[in-house]
C-alpha cells in the first residue's frame, strides 16, 4: 500500500509540474481538480478503515474535484478571462524553479528529525515540494484567477504534511479547513468578477493603482 | 446601605454607564435623532453624578480595592482596583464630562448637525467611559486595552467635520502621535512586567529606582505618557487637534485626557522609591521648558482655540513642576517637599480641568456666535454675551494663576515647595532657584496673553457686522460653565474642603517618601487662604461700588473704546491681537519664528493699498520634526520600492524568507 502511495505522491508531483508549465488556465484548473482527487484517496491508501475517514474522502472529493473547478470555470466564463496564463516569468524558467525546489525540499526533509514509522515516505519532500509549487505560481502568474490555483496548490501541499496526521485529525478540523478552502475560492470567485468589473481587465498588477502614495 | 458597599461599585457603574451613553444614537430607526441625543445626555449625566459621588467618598474613605477580570488572557488575568490616585483622577474625569455633555447637546444640536451627530455623541461617551477606565486598569495588558479605545475614540472626535482638509490633517497629525506613544507603551509594560515579574502593576514603591530598567522605564513613560499629555517637544499635534475639534471635545480633550496622559506618568512614578536626583530636575526642566516656551507660543496666536490649546501645554508643563519639585523632595529625603510637589500638581490637575474646559467653553460659545475661531474679527461680545464674558472672566483670573480662583492655590503649593528647597543645598536646591523666576515668568506672561484676549475680544466693540456677536448661547450652555466657574471660586476661597482628599491621594504616590505622615495643612496655610481670598473679593466689591458711584454721577458720552483721540475713529482703529502682542512676539523671535509680512507705506507720494498679516508657526512640527522626517524620506526612498503593490512581489517575499531557511540548514 505504502508503494502505491508513493507512486501517488509522485504523480502529485508531476501535476505541480504540469500547472508550473502550462500555458491553457482550463487546462491548469483541470490538474489542480486531479491533483485534489488524487490527494483525496491517499488517506484511504494508508490510513485503516473508518467511518471518518470516509466522510472525509467524500467531501474532499466533492470540493476539490468537483465544486472548486465549477467554480473556477464559471468565474473564467463570466468574466471572460483570455485562455492564457501570462505569466511574468517564462513557462521554461519557471519549470526550471519548480525543479530546483522539488530537488531543495528532498534534501530538506531529510534533515528533517521524524518518527521511525515517516521517515520511509517521501510525503514531507512531497509536502514541501507542492507548497514551494504553490508559492511559484503565486509569484510569477499575471492573473487573479491564477492566483486562486496557486492558492489551491499551496493549500494542497498543507494537506498533504496533514494526511501523516489525519488519524490525530479530528473531523471537524478536516471539515474547518475544506470550509475555508471552499469559502476562500468563493470569495476570490467573487473578487476575480469585481476586479474584471472596475479595471476591465483581470490583471492583478493593476492593482499597484490601490498602493498609497 | 449594606456594610459591604463600595464606592468602586459606583464607579464601575459610571465607567460603563459612560461609555454605552452613546449607544441610543445608533438607534436611529427606533428614535428620532434629537431623542436620542436628549437620552444619551441624560445617561452622560447620570454617569457623571454617580461616578463623581463614588470618587469622592472613595477618597474619603481612602479605600484601596482590587477586582479580578474573568479574563482569560495569555498575559494572566486582568485586574481593576480603586485607590485614592484613581479616585483622585476620576474627580475632573467625570466632573468635565458631564458638563460638556450638557453643553454638547446645546452646542452639537442634533437639529442642526443631523450628520455627525450620531458618530460625535457616541464616540463621546466612549472617549469619557475609557478615559476612566485607563484609570481603574491595574495590569499592562487591560491598560493598553483601554487605552487604545480612549485614543481612538477621541480621533474620531477631531474628525468630527472631517469634511474639512484642515480637520482631517489635524486628525490624522494626532492619529500617528498617539499611535507613537502607544508604541513607547508596548515597550514600557514589558519592560515593566520585567522588573515586577508580572503583568500586574506592582506595589506603590515596590521598585528600586537606581537600576538600570528603571532609567529605561522612565524615559519610555515620559516619551509615551508625555505625548499623550502634551509636553514639549511631544505637542504636536494638540494646538491643531484643539483648534479643530468642536469646543466641547477640545474641554474634555484639553481637561482631562491630557490628564490621563499624565495619570500615566504619576502612576509609573508611584512604583518607584529611592529616586535618583536628576529624574526630578528632568520632570522639572521639562515641566519648565514646556510652561515657558507654551505661554510665550500662546501670546503669538490668532485662533482663539488654538491659544487655549497652548495654554494647555503650559499648564501640563506646571503640573510637571509640581512633580519634578516632589521628585527633588523624595531624593534629598525631605518630606515637606514631596508633599507641597505632589498635592500642588495633583491639584493643578484639578484645577487646570475646570478653568480650561470652561474656558474652551467660552471660546465655544463665542465662536458659536461670531462664526470664526479668529480672535482679530471679534470685538465687544461681552455687550451680547454677557454672561459668557463673565464665565470666560473667570476661567481667565483662574488660569492667570491669581487669587481667590483656584490656580493661585496650586501654584501657591508649588512655590512654597520650591522655596522650601532653596534652603536645602547643592545642585537641588539650584534647580530650585532657578524654577522660581520661570514660573513667576510664565504666571506674568499668562496674565500678558489673557488680556489679550479678553480686551480682543470681549471688550472694545465688533469690528465687522458679519462677525458679531448677537446672541447670547442657552442654559444648556451657560449652566455647566456657571458650574465650573464656581467650582473654580470655590476650590479657590476654600481650598481646606479639598485638603483631606488631596492628603490621601498625595501619600499614595509616594508612600515611601511620605511615611513620616506629615500634614499638608501644617504646611500650606489653607484657611488663612480662604480669609485672603474673602478679603479679596469684600475689597473688589467696594471698589466696584465706588466706582459705580462715581461714573453715575459724571456725565457719559458714547466713544469707540481706544479711539485713540480720533475725532472720527472706526471699530478697525482699535488694537488688535497682533499689535496688543507685538513687543512680546518681537521680543521672543528667536523662539517663535513668526512669518511677518510688512506692507511698504513709504514708497511714492500716494501710497497704494497695502496689507499687513503675521502668523507664528508651530515652531517644532514645521520646522524641526517636518524637515527632519522629509530628509529620512528621500534617504529612505531605496527600500520603499520594496513596497510597491505588485500582489505578486509580496508573496515572492514570503517564497524567498521560506527559501532562506531552508537554506540556511545547508550552511
Amino acid at each position: 500500500m505504502i508503494t502505491i502511495a508513493d507512486q501517488l505522491l509522485v504523480l502529485v508531483l508531476l501535476i505541480n509540474f504540469v500547472v508550473l508549465g502550462t500555458s491553457r488556465l482550463i487546462f491548469s484548473i483541470r490538474a489542480v481538480a486531479v491533483q485534489g482527487v488524487i490527494l483525496g484517496v491517499l488517506p484511504a491508501l494508508i490510513h485503516p478503515f473508518s467511518w471518518h475517514l470516509v466522510g472525509i474522502i467524500s467531501m474532499i472529493l466533492v470540493t476539490k474535484g468537483v465544486v472548486i473547478p465549477m467554480m473556477l470555470s464559471r468565474a473564467m466564463r463570466s468574466a471572460e478571462i483570455k485562455r492564457e496564463a501570462e505569466p511574468y516569468l517564462g513557462y521554461v524558467p519557471t519549470l526550471l524553479l519548480g525543479a530546483v525546489f522539488t530537488a531543495l525540499s528532498f534534501g530538506f526533509a531529510g534533515k528533517l528529525p521524524m518518527l521511525a514509522e515517516h521517515q520511509n515516505y517521501i510525503f514531507v519532500p512531497a509536502s514541501m515540494a507542492t507548497l514551494m509549487a504553490g508559492f511559484l505560481i503565486l509569484t510569477t502568474r499575471r492573473k487573479a484567477i491564477s492566483q486562486v490555483i496557486g492558492y489551491l496548490v499551496l493549500e494542497n501541499g498543507i494537506f498533504i504534511f496533514g494526511l501523516l496526521l489525519a488519524d490525530a485529525m479530528p473531523i471537524m478540523v478536516e471539515a474547518g479547513a475544506l470550509l475555508d478552502l471552499l469559502v476562500g475560492t468563493f470569495v476570490m470567485g467573487i473578487v476575480i468578477n469585481y476586479i474584471s468589473r472596475e479595471f476591465a481587465s483581470l490583471d492583478t498588477s493593476r492593482l499597484t493603482s490601490l498602493k498609497e502614495e | 446601605m449594606a456594610d459591604d458597599f463600595s464606592p468602586s461599585t459606583l464607579i464601575f457603574a459610571a465607567t460603563l454607564l459612560a461609555s454605552l451613553s452613546g449607544t441610543p444614537m445608533l438607534l436611529c430607526r427606533l428614535l428620532p435623532p434629537s431623542r436620542a441625543q436628549l437620552l444619551s445626555t441624560v445617561l452622560m449625566l447620570s454617569a457623571s453624578i454617580t461616578g463623581l459621588s463614588g470618587a469622592l467618598l472613595a477618597l474619603i474613605s481612602g479605600k484601596t480595592e482590587h477586582f479580578q477580570l474573568p479574563l482569560s488572557l495569555p498575559f494572566g488575568s486582568g485586574e481593576v482596583g480603586v485607590d485614592p490616585i484613581t479616585a483622585w483622577f476620576l474627580l475632573p474625569v467625570f466632573l468635565i464630562t458631564g458638563s460638556a455633555a450638557l453643553y454638547g447637546r446645546a452646542y452639537w444640536n442634533a437639529d442642526k448637525f443631523p450628520e455627525t451627530v450620531c458618530k460625535i455623541t457616541f464616540f463621546f461617551g466612549l472617549m469619557s467611559g475609557f478615559m476612566s477606565a485607563v484609570t481603574l486598569a491595574r495590569d499592562g495588558i487591560t491598560f493598553l486595552f483601554f487605552w487604545e479605545i480612549m485614543a481612538l475614540a477621541a480621533y474620531f472626535l477631531v474628525a468630527t467635520e472631517d469634511k474639512k482638509p484642515e480637520v482631517n490633517s489635524a486628525a490624522t497629525l494626532y492619529m500617528i502621535t498617539t499611535h507613537i506613544g502607544t508604541l513607547a507603551l508596548f515597550a514600557l509594560f514589558p519592560l515593566l512586567a520585567l522588573a515586577a515579574g508580572s503583568w500586574l502593576f506592582p506595589d506603590a514603591g515596590s521598585l528600586d529606582a537606581t537600576s538600570t530598567l528603571a532609567t529605561s522605564l522612565f524615559f519610555v513613560s515620559l516619551f509615551g505618557f508625555g505625548m499623550k499629555a502634551g509636553i514639549m517637544p511631544l505637542h504636536i499635534w494638540l494646538p491643531s487637534a484643539h483648534a479643530n475639534a468642536p469646543s466641547h471635545i477640545s474641554a474634555v480633550m484639553s481637561g482631562v485626557m491630557l490628564k490621563v496622559g499624565v495619570y500615566g506618568i504619576v502612576r509609573t512614578l508611584s512604583f518607584f522609591h529611592g529616586f535618583p536626583l536628576w529624574w526630578g530636575i528632568i520632570l522639572l526642566l521639562a515641566g519648565a521648558v514646556s510652561a515657558l516656551a507654551a505661554v510665550l507660543f500662546a501670546i503669538a496666536q490668532h485662533d482663539l482655540k488654538r491659544l487655549l490649546a497652548y495654554h494647555s501645554i503650559e499648564n501640563i508643563g506646571i503640573i510637571f513642576m509640581g512633580l519634578g519639585v516632589a521628585l527633588i523632595g523624595c531624593s534629598t529625603s525631605s518630606p515637606a517637599i514631596v508633599m507641597l510637589g505632589t498635592a500642588g500638581a495633583l491639584l493643578h490637575i484639578l484645577n487646570h480641568a475646570t478653568f480650561k474646559a470652561l474656558l474652551f467653553m467660552g471660546a465655544g460659545s463665542v465662536v458659536h456666535a461670531t462664526g470664526t475661531r479668529r480672535i482679530d474679527l471679534m470685538g465687544g461680545a461681552a455687550r451680547f454675551l454677557p454672561y459668557t464674558a463673565l464665565f470666560f472672566g473667570v476661567g481667565a483670573v483662574a488660569i492667570c494663576g491669581l487669587p481667590p480662583l483656584n490656580g493661585f492655590v496650586s501654584e501657591l503649593m508649588i512655590y512654597i515647595g520650591l522655596f522650601r528647597g532653596i534652603q536645602g543645598s547643592g545642585v537641588a536646591a539650584a534647580a530650585d532657584a532657578l524654577a522660581i523666576p520661570a514660573l513667576a515668568l510664565v504666571g506674568g506672561l499668562a496674565v500678558a496673553c489673557f488680556v489679550k484676549v479678553y480686551g480682543i475680544v470681549f471688550l472694545g466693540t465688533a469690528r465687522s457686522e458679519e462677525h458679531t456677536a448677537h446672541h447670547e448661547a442657552g442654559w444648556q450652555m451657560l449652566l455647566p460653565m456657571g458650574l465650573l466657574a464656581a467650582i473654580c471660586f470655590i476650590i479657590g476661597s476654600a481650598p481646606a474642603l479639598l485638603g483631606d482628599m488631596l492628603q490621601r491621594a498625595s501619600s499614595e504616590v509616594f508612600p515611601s517618601a511620605l511615611e513620616s505622615g506629615i500634614r499638608l495643612v501644617s504646611l500650606v496655610p489653607l484657611p488663612t487662604l480662604s480669609f485672603v481670598a474673602a478679603a479679596l473679593m469684600l475689597m473688589i466689591i467696594l471698589l466696584a461700588l465706588w466706582y459705580r458711584r462715581t461714573t453715575l454721577k459724571s456725565s457719559r458720552s458714547d466713544s469707540v473704546t481706544w479711539g485713540c483721540g480720533y475725532r472720527r475713529p472706526t471699530a478697525r482703529m482699535q488694537y488688535t491681537a497682533s499689535s496688543f502682542a507685538e513687543i512680546l512676539t518681537g521680543l521672543f523671535a528667536f523662539l517663535l519664528k513668526p512669518e511677518i509680512s510688512k506692507p511698504d507705506i513709504a514708497k511714492g507720494m500716494f501710497p497704494p493699498s497695502a496689507d499687513f498679516h503675521n502668523h507664528a508657526p508651530e515652531v517644532v512640527l514645521e520646522l524641526i520634526y517636518t524637515p527632519l522626517l522629509e530628509r529620512l524620506y528621500q534617504r529612505f526612498l531605496p527600500i520603499r520600492r520594496l513596497q510597491n503593490g505588485i500582489l505578486q512581489q509580496y508573496v515572492l517575499y514570503i517564497l524567498i524568507t521560506l527559501v532562506l531557511l531552508f537554506m540556511s540548514d545547508y550552511l
